[in-house]
């Protein structure tokens, strides 16, 4: 009787143990290997939200893509993805814990330059491979061996602008640019190459991101007649921007930065839209381009899937993200998880055809794109039309 | 000369908005000796709900503009009945710390009402901007202007003829005295609450075709507003009113004269400058004490 007793519970812990490796045992044996966990860190709530949200689904409906066509080397990918709220602070949280707790193989985002910027010391010290959704050039400009971008930059944007600027024959222009970091990001470019394309920059305004007039400013950039106006911010500045100018009854064309690249921007604007022009990465003209151009297969690919998952019409952000997880995912392909074979796998990525264009990275180049990533579009009627 | 016209009429738009941010901050203040730091919540939730009466649910223009006041004000008294009034200890820090929570949560509110995307609507007249000289004044700006002189004129006329604003000021005065005399003083500051944030939704509603509004607005106008309370003297009706034009002049010429990079460091030099000479704003009714 005594023995029994003492037994029993004993004999309930092994069942129980061997009963735990019966369920287990097949779960394992089923994926047969562990999955690859990859780090998201996008704003998808706050103010730059438009950006981060559209990232984070492309993020997840490229990993469910990849892994329905059998994941890395038959390992499923994993996604952790955290939210920034475009907070710098919250983004240094949110990638220390994707190092230290989740121990992933790679981060993609953030969504913004800044923060980017303040988790890149963190990212050189973990040796952990990266790639930015942020348009800033600081982030690959110098190279750092880890850390890579796939969002078309400022540098394109201006040399496309200025390169209609010098087809037109157009001499002397104003900037106004939002106080804040892209702002001043594309003031430094636009300022930099203005030479080269013998330009001459008239006067230099800048506008609060959430200013409700601007007429003072349009009025300073009116009294020397500049042949056009660049404006360099996201929404809902520029928005304003273009509704002033109308309302001043200004003759002067107005550009706009990649940054308004949205259908967001004319329905802000309204009637004051008509004839803005603006770069923009080749997604939102994806139905205009000609049949030869090798990225309308996949941009129309990529729409008809987004909104099949989302139900909701495709942002022109999204693709960074998608851009930075197909990539990731090939240069992962025989790395057997190795942080330094994932990253030197990305760094030979060479014509890989993306959403935002076409990558040919190489240890001097972390972004990979070419002039071609942007086309110049004019806004006529409400609708996108492809400059020449 | 057609340059200084256009920086005034772009700094008196401006500075009637804060005007009228200024004078919400101002009655409360004067009924309560509270700031509510979620003023500027309530200039959003003024634009946000003309957004969904004239964008969304294609309302007339005056029915628009009364239903959204009347949802702000409703949302005002809602606010002091839920969130001021249950208080057990009402020390003025807990109030006005109630006061920050309740805008961070209008906020979110407003995040998760009418999404994170930006909005706009026509203005509420097309003419063409009048030429005055060469400089354009907005048809819009004219509205603003006009709807701002209606409202003090009439908050005007509410304080010094009727009995209830008689009662308020009275009650703004002093407590007790009127208390004695039988006026209900939780009645005035209930109705100051909702008077305060009626004047949110006005200065939410006239701004809302000059520029795009989004659920995240109202914190740097409401700042700005009450800037302009602090530097026309905060208390008092006609101290708002300059105070509001006082600013938004300033940054206009600011930005004309100086470098629109300093726009607001200009505006609020000279705020730090005013206050130091006088410490109670220009037009000082109450005594200033120091914490």
């Amino acid at each position: 009787m005594l023995t029994i007793t003492t037994c029993h519970p004993l004999k309930r812990i092994i069942t129980l143990v061997v009963a735990c490796l019966i369920i287990t045992s097949p779960a394992l044996a089923e994926s047969g290997k562990a999955p690859y966990k990859i780090g998201g860190i996008f704003a998808v709530t706050g103010p730059s939200s438009m950006l981060g949200d559209p990232e984070k689904k492309s993020m997840e409906l490229a990993v469910e893509q990849i892994n329905k066509a059998g994941g890395v080397d038959g390992h499923m990918l994993e996604a952790i993805i955290y939210d920034t709220e475009g907070d710098p602070s919250k983004t240094v949280m949110g990638a220390s814990k994707l190092i230290n707790k989740d121990n992933v193989m790679a981060i993609v985002g953030p969504s913004l330059t800044p923060t980017t910027l303040a988790v890149m010391p963190m990212i050189q010290k973990a040796k952990m491979p990266f790639i930015s959704c942020a348009a800033g050039n600081k982030i690959v400009q110098p190279v750092d061996p880890w850390v890579f971008k796939t969002a078309q930059s400022d540098i394109m944007a201006v040399a496309t602008i200025y390169g209609n600027f010098k087809a037109k024959n157009i001499k002397k222009i104003s900037i106004i640019t939002v106080a804040n970091a892209f702002g001043e990001s594309g003031k430094e470019q636009l300022r930099a190459q203005a030479p080269s394309f013998g330009l001459t920059i008239l006067k230099e305004e800048t506008f609060g991101a959430t200013d409700t007039d601007m007429t003072a400013q349009i009025t300073k950039i009116r009294q020397d007649n500049p042949e056009a106006i660049v404006c360099w911010g996201t929404n809902p500045g520029p928005a304003v921007i273009a509704k002033n100018i109308q309302q001043l009854g200004l003759n002067i064309p107005l550009y706009q930065s990649h940054g308004v690249a949205s259908p967001k921007f004319i329905e802000l604007a309204g009637s004051a839209a008509e004839g803005v022009m603006l770069p923009t990465g080749k997604i939102l003209v994806a139905g205009l381009l000609p049949d030869t151009d090798p990225q309308k297969k996949v941009l129309t690919a990529y729409m008809a899937d987004y909104k099949n998952k989302f139900n909701t019409p495709v942002s022109g952000f999204g693709g960074y993200a998608y851009d930075a997880v197909n990539i990731l995912a090939a240069a992962m392909k025989g790395s057997n998880g190795d942080k330094e074979k994932i990253r030197a796998g990305i760094e030979n990525t060479k014509g890989h055809v993306g959403i935002s264009g076409i990558f040919n990275f190489s240890p001097t180049d972390h972004n990979g794109l070419g002039q071609d990533a942007f086309v110049m579009v004019k806004i006529v009627n409400g609708k996108w039309e492809l400059m020449k | 000369m057609q340059e200084l016209l256009q920086y005034f009429f772009s700094g008196i738009t401006n500075g009637a908005i804060y005007a009228v941010i200024a004078i919400g901050f101002s009655m409360l203040y004067n009924s309560t000796e509270l700031i509510n730091f979620a003023h500027g919540e309530f200039v959003m939730l003024g634009s946000m709900c003309m957004i969904t009466f004239v964008g969304v649910m294609h309302l007339p223009l005056m029915p628009a503009i009364i239903l959204a006041i009347a949802c702000v004000t409703a949302a005002g008294l809602l606010f002091e009945r839920l969130a001021i009034r249950t208080v057990k200890h009402p020390e003025h820090i807990v109030l006005i710390i109630i006061t920050v929570g309740a805008s961070i949560f209008l906020r979110g509110a407003g995040m998760i009402i009418w999404g994170k995307d930006a909005f706009s609507i026509p203005p509420f007249s097309s003419h063409p901007p009048l030429d005055i000289h060469g400089a354009k004044l907005l048809a819009q700006s004219i509205w603003i202007i006009a709807i701002f002189l209606l409202t003090s004129i009439g908050l005007q006329l509410f304080y010094k003829k009727t009995l209830t604003g008689k009662a308020m000021e009275a009650n703004a005065i002093s407590k007790r005295a009127a208390w004695i005399v039988g006026i209900p003083s939780r009645l005035m500051v209930t109705l100051a609450f909702g008077l305060s944030a009626a004047m949110g939704g006005v200065a939410g509603v006239i701004i809302s075709p000059v520029t795009m509004c989004s659920y995240d607005m109202g914190t740097m106008i409401g700042l700005k507003g009450f800037c302009a309370a602090m530097l026309g003297g905060l208390g008092s009706l006609w101290g708002a009113l300059i105070g509001g034009f006082l600013l938004g002049i300033l940054e206009a010429f600011g930005v004309g004269f100086v470098s629109s990079g300093l726009k607001d460091a200009t505006a609020f030099l000279l705020l730090l400058f005013i206050l130091y000479v006088r410490p109670g704003g220009i037009i000082s009714s109450v005594d200033v004490k120091r914490f």
